[in-house]
């Protein structure tokens, strides 16, 4: 899943965050448009948090009383935390978070370290075909999972890999490789914007200094584009978090596959219990809920980067 | 391969053309070389030892001793009851026995590149058609050897099953069981009912629960599979056996009248099936049979036994009776009775071990260690004595027994993916739609998808 | 460390606006090996992994092969597998005619709110944080949770929904999912759910990139608030529009996981899309992957616009320097 927007020319304050107040002069007095615009976004809020409180409601719940009353009922025999400790405990849930470490961590690491090296390379070493190959990094990530799918499931599951004499398929290697590369181009792309606006006098004076590439990337660039970076490294967590087609495609062993995917054996597992299936996706979502309330800034930022012009 | 080799060259290109002055050819094609080079490494190996698709991989070896077995059986008593078979097989023949357990569904799913790949030695399996196809695909080892040792204890229409096309034994049986009508004895006695033994019969008591607030059939479709097996009872009812068996190879057509006349049969039960089905999975069809708002339902024991066992409902009050009577000439000679069981892949490293193993499975003492932890399933081997089983298993030994000929169910007996796919989807269309405009597209429809779909076969 | 060392060729007196430097500095041995691997890795992984399969998927689509017997068993069939989709498939067009609609709820429905609540958050008014916060909730949420928390508001038994509406009992319950009339809008509702919030961060970060003196502008002028929005930002906005669209599409064209995790992997009536369609034919006990790439390649077909689009739309203005 990717969006960057683009290079709109329109004149951006070099801040990331996108959303931060503007000036003063944009508060209007109270008017008719204004009460009715604030209803309007009430009425909209509540319909949207309803679906979450809901689920929280019946997770909350024993099984015991919503078969007998029905969801939306008041909470006879009292709300307890039984079913997120049953997800927790039968459904392995810690252990599914664990696969998801092993596979999103170094995604995140190895997909910003590729995408800065030829982002770089590709911005600051002008060449031919240097668009080219951008455009090839951006359209990879466009490109819907299932148009590929069908190559790519036999490819993980003949290509012999030179070392230990494995494949790729039902493997945490197999899963990283395929999500670094599926998210490159979008962190190619927003990382080439950024790192246009980075002034050449700055690599100049660094060559003059005697910095060889190595240290014109490693300890140049990359340091200037740690916003960039650390919006990207929030994106692309929750992304590869989120993540539900490439792991139930290309990892069979239920028991290796992350939390996301893993849901849907989840369901399986507890098919007669609808209230423990609730519990143990909310589980699932405080990762990312967490993320949300910490990181927001750089999450939106990150959406929006591309706008950023220097 | 190709697509392989050819994205590697392209590399060079992009490199060469593109970088300017100073980066000379040679040093792109060095660089070019050593990725290249791993790449077209990797490419080319496509068969040799890879590690297996299921579960941990890569123990046992080539050893006298070990023996992997792939598994499917995930669900806790399913899993419970094959650990304590292994545990008994070890026993007995002295060897290890490694167990590789996957989700259910992700294995059937998987089994193509699974058998293909790195397989264990043994690995679960169904009997019928399924078989046939990786017996032709030359991914099986034969083991007339094996059933040479076991085969006294088995029938013929066992022995049938379990062979392939070519005639050859390619599958040793676990357990099976009967797709039957359930029903709560306490509302038959409540209503009045009686166990009907032809069509109108059924009709009839239908109709009267109907009239009494019952529903009739409890009925779920979500899953796609669950409706075929009305449409193999009827066909086999109203054509018979043989005909059942040749339209699921598609050695008849699927345009041919006595197809129609199933769906016409069809028909008039629909009225009295729980509607909504599309959107209710089994497991809760189930539920509405167990809760009483049901009168019957017709499924496999292995689904709505296990089912009222996990919702902690006895087995007491529940009892089934064999699909009514259709046609005299066929009378109730048919049923579906999916046979479970174990296969020998053709890449097995240990093969002697694993047909020592199966040598023990395919006894009477193995089917009834596994059957201890199962209520729901029948062992096959005539000379298996159970103690464990209840009323309901009991029945069904019976039932099977008198039954002379035996399905394996639509998706075993036909293509898989035909069946769960593609006639699933012509039945939620006629569930949906249930007139003879329908009937007659879904007809041709089919007919036309068998085709392709058999085409090579 | 004086200049004259380095000896560098490069006429450093370019100005850093003139965007076309024919020469580039002079790399070192060493820096030349390190761009490769920088370029080749990426690349490679790229190619093989993503572009690879991509062109293997349209060679696939004129073949017939059910992945037994290795590569060898490829039959080529030419047209065959487009013309089955086309003529004899049962679920291909209603599968069409789903994604069509996703993309029309999407394009009409769920991102023009996306952009009302932008709108209206950018006004500041009291609360935006908070409107901001809850309506944005969703996008962090997998499909696949998104999913299951809804299967809880549509369940015909017990769900939210249905109690309100007083269906709860079997004879008059409204299976919203799997009804073939109603589960794709109840799906698509949820789908909007995420699909708004989405859009209003986007769009909302288009709206503070445009100049406060063009707003102050019209305002000036004595414009309300809405003509404000469509003569004057709504126009300066056209690149984001154009992305917001693209999105969008590209969005609509992923929809899997949802439907997925609703039905279970089984494709319900009603709920075909091209996407499920693709992958009941390479996931399954028996494959076709001859003809799952075909029907991949139409979602790609379909796919090559919107990319083509937001490719030109974003890398114009590099050219243009």
């Amino acid at each position: 899943m990717s969006a960057a927007t683009p290079d709109v020319g329109l004149d951006v304050p070099r801040t990331l965050d996108p959303l931060a107040s503007a000036p003063e002069t944009r508060r209007r007095p109270t008017s008719f448009g204004t009460v009715a615009a604030t209803a309007f976004m009430i009425v909209m809020t509540v319909l949207w948090i309803v679906p979450i409180l809901f689920a929280l409601y019946v997770a909350l719940r024993p099984i015991s009383s919503t078969a007998t009353y029905g969801y939306v009922s008041l909470p006879h025999g009292g709300l307890t935390f039984s079913n997120f400790t049953d997800a927790f405990t039968q459904g392995q849930i810690g252990h599914y978070f664990v696969n998801t470490v092993i596979i999103t961590v170094p995604t995140v690491i190895v997909a910003l370290v590729l995408a800065s090296a030829v982002a770089f390379v590709l911005t600051r070493l002008h060449f031919r075909g240097a668009i080219f190959l951008l455009i090839l990094f951006t359209a990879g990530n466009l490109l819907p999972q299932q148009a590929i799918i069908t190559p790519l499931y036999w490819l993980f599951t003949q290509l012999e890999l030179p070392i230990p004499g494995a494949v790729l398929y039902n493997t945490y290697l197999g899963l990283i490789v395929i999500n670094v590369t599926f998210q490159l181009g979008f962190c190619v792309f927003v990382l080439s914007n950024y790192m246009r606006s980075i002034p050449d006098e700055i690599y100049e004076a660094a060559r003059v200094d005697g910095a060889d590439l190595w240290t014109q990337w490693w300890r140049l660039t990359l340091p200037l584009c740690r916003p960039a970076l650390a919006a990207l490294a929030t994106l692309l967590t929750t992304w590869v978090y989120n993540d539900f087609f490439w792991a139930t495609v290309l990892m069979s062993s239920g028991d290796k596959r992350p939390i996301t995917s893993a849901l849907n054996n989840l369901q399986g597992q507890f098919v007669s219990n609808q209230n423990t299936i609730a519990a143990a996706a909310l589980l699932a979502a405080i990762p990312t809920l967490v993320v949300y309330f910490v990181l927001q800034k750089q999450f939106i930022a990150g959406l929006s980067l591309g706008s950023a012009k220097g | 391969m190709d697509e392989i080799r050819t994205t590697a060259h392209d590399v060079p290109d992009a490199a060469r053309h593109s970088v300017g002055t100073p980066i000379g050819r040679r040093t792109v094609l060095k660089g070019f070389a050593a990725f290249a080079g791993a790449g077209v490494l990797a490419a080319c190996g496509v068969s040799g030892s890879k590690s297996s698709g299921g579960g941990s991989g890569g123990g046992g070896g080539g050893g006298g001793t070990t023996v992997t077995f792939g598994s499917n059986y995930s669900d806790p008593a399913p899993k419970k009851a094959f650990g304590a078979l292994v545990e008994a097989g070890q026993k007995s023949t002295g060897l290890t026995v490694k167990v590789n357990t996957t989700d259910h569904n992700t294995f059937q799913n998987n089994i193509n590149s699974y058998l293909q790949g790195s397989p264990d030695d043994l690995f679960t399996w169904f009997a019928g058609y399924r078989v046939a196809t990786f017996a032709k695909a030359g991914l099986l080892e034969t083991l007339d050897d094996v059933w040479d040792k076991i085969g006294s204890g088995f029938n013929d229409a066992t022995k049938a099953l379990s062979k392939g096309p070519d005639g050859h034994y390619y599958l040793v049986p676990i357990y099976n069981y009967p797709w039957v009508t359930f029903y709560n004895k306490s509302t038959f006695e409540k209503g009045g009912y009686e166990v009907p033994t032809t069509w109108d019969q059924m009709i009839a008591l239908a109709k009267k629960m109907k009239s009494d607030g019952l529903i009739p059939f409890a009925f779920a479709q979500k899953d796609g599979w669950p409706a075929l097996g009305t449409f193999d009872i009827l066909n086999m009812r109203i054509n018979g056996y043989q005909f059942h068996q040749d339209l699921c190879q598609h050695k008849e057509a699927w345009t041919d009248p006595k197809v129609t006349a199933v769906f016409d049969q069809w028909r008039e039960l629909m009225p009295y099936l729980q509607s909504g089905s599309t959107g209710r999975i089994w497991q809760d069809a189930a539920k509405t049979l167990e809760s009483k708002k049901a009168g019957m339902m017709f499924q496999g024991t292995n689904q709505v036994a296990a089912q009222y066992v996990t919702d902690g409902k006895g087995l007491d009050d529940l009892d089934f009776f064999v699909y009514p009577e259709i046609n005299p000439q066929w009378g109730q000679d048919s049923m579906d009775a999916p046979t479970d069981g174990f296969c020998l892949s053709k890449k097995a490293k240990n093969v002697d071990g694993a047909k020592k193993l199966l040598e023990y499975i395919g006894t009477g003492e193995a089917e009834a260690t596994y059957l201890q932890y199962d209520q729901w399933d029948v062992a096959l081997a005539t000379d298996a004595s159970v103690p464990t089983y209840n009323a309901i298993q009991k029945k069904s030994v019976e039932a099977i027994g008198k039954t002379k000929n035996i399905a394996q169910f639509l998706d075993r007996d036909s293509d898989g993916g035909f069946a769960d796919n593609t006639v699933a989807a012509a039945i939620d269309k006629f569930i949906e739609d249930p007139t003879p405009g329908t009937i007659k597209s879904i007809q041709s429809s089919l007919e036309a998808q068998a085709k392709t779909v058999f085409a090579n076969s | 460390m004086s200049a004259e060392v380095k000896a560098t060729p490069t006429p450093a007196a370019a100005p850093a606006t003139k965007r076309r430097r024919r020469r580039i500095p002079v790399l070192s041995r060493r820096d030349r090996v390190l761009v490769l691997i920088m370029v080749a890795v990426p690349l490679l992984a790229d190619l093989m992994f993503v572009w690879g399969p991509a062109i293997a998927t349209v060679g696939l689509s004129f073949a017939d092969w059910d992945n037994l017997g290795g590569l060898g068993n490829i039959h080529y069939t030419g047209v065959d597998n487009y013309r089955f989709a086309a003529t004899v498939d049962p679920q291909f067009w209603p599968a069409v005619l789903h994604n069509v609609i996703w993309l029309l709820v999407f394009i009409g429905i769920a991102s023009p709110l996306g952009m009302l609540f932008a709108v209206i958050i950018d006004r500041n008014i009291k609360g935006s944080r908070i409107y901001q916060s809850v309506l944005f909730l969703p996008v962090m949420l997998s499909l696949a949770l998104i999913g299951i928390i809804w299967e809880l508001i549509y369940s015909p038994n017990y769900g939210l929904l249905n109690t309100l509406l007083g269906h709860t009992s079997d004879s008059n319950s409204i299976d919203w999912l799997g009804n073939p009339h109603l589960n794709l809008w109840a799906v698509l509702v949820e789908a909007s759910w995420r699909q708004a919030g989405y859009v209003m961060v986007l769009y909302l970060a288009g709206l503070k990139a445009v100049d406060p003196s063009l707003r102050e502008a019209a305002a000036l002028d004595g414009a309300g608030p809405w003509s404000t929005f469509w003569r004057v930002v709504f126009p300066v906005m056209r690149p984001f529009n154009i992305v917001v669209l693209v999105v969008t599409v590209i969005e609509s064209l992923r929809a899997y996981d949802l439907i997925y995790i609703t039905t279970k992997g089984t494709v319900l009536p009603g709920l075909e899309l091209l996407s499920m369609l693709v992958t009941q034919y390479i996931l399954g006990q028996t494959q076709r992957i001859g003809y799952g790439s075909a029907l991949a390649v139409v979602l790609l077909a379909v796919s090559v616009v919107p990319i083509t689009i937001f490719l030109r739309n974003a890398f114009r203005r590099e050219d243009a320097r």
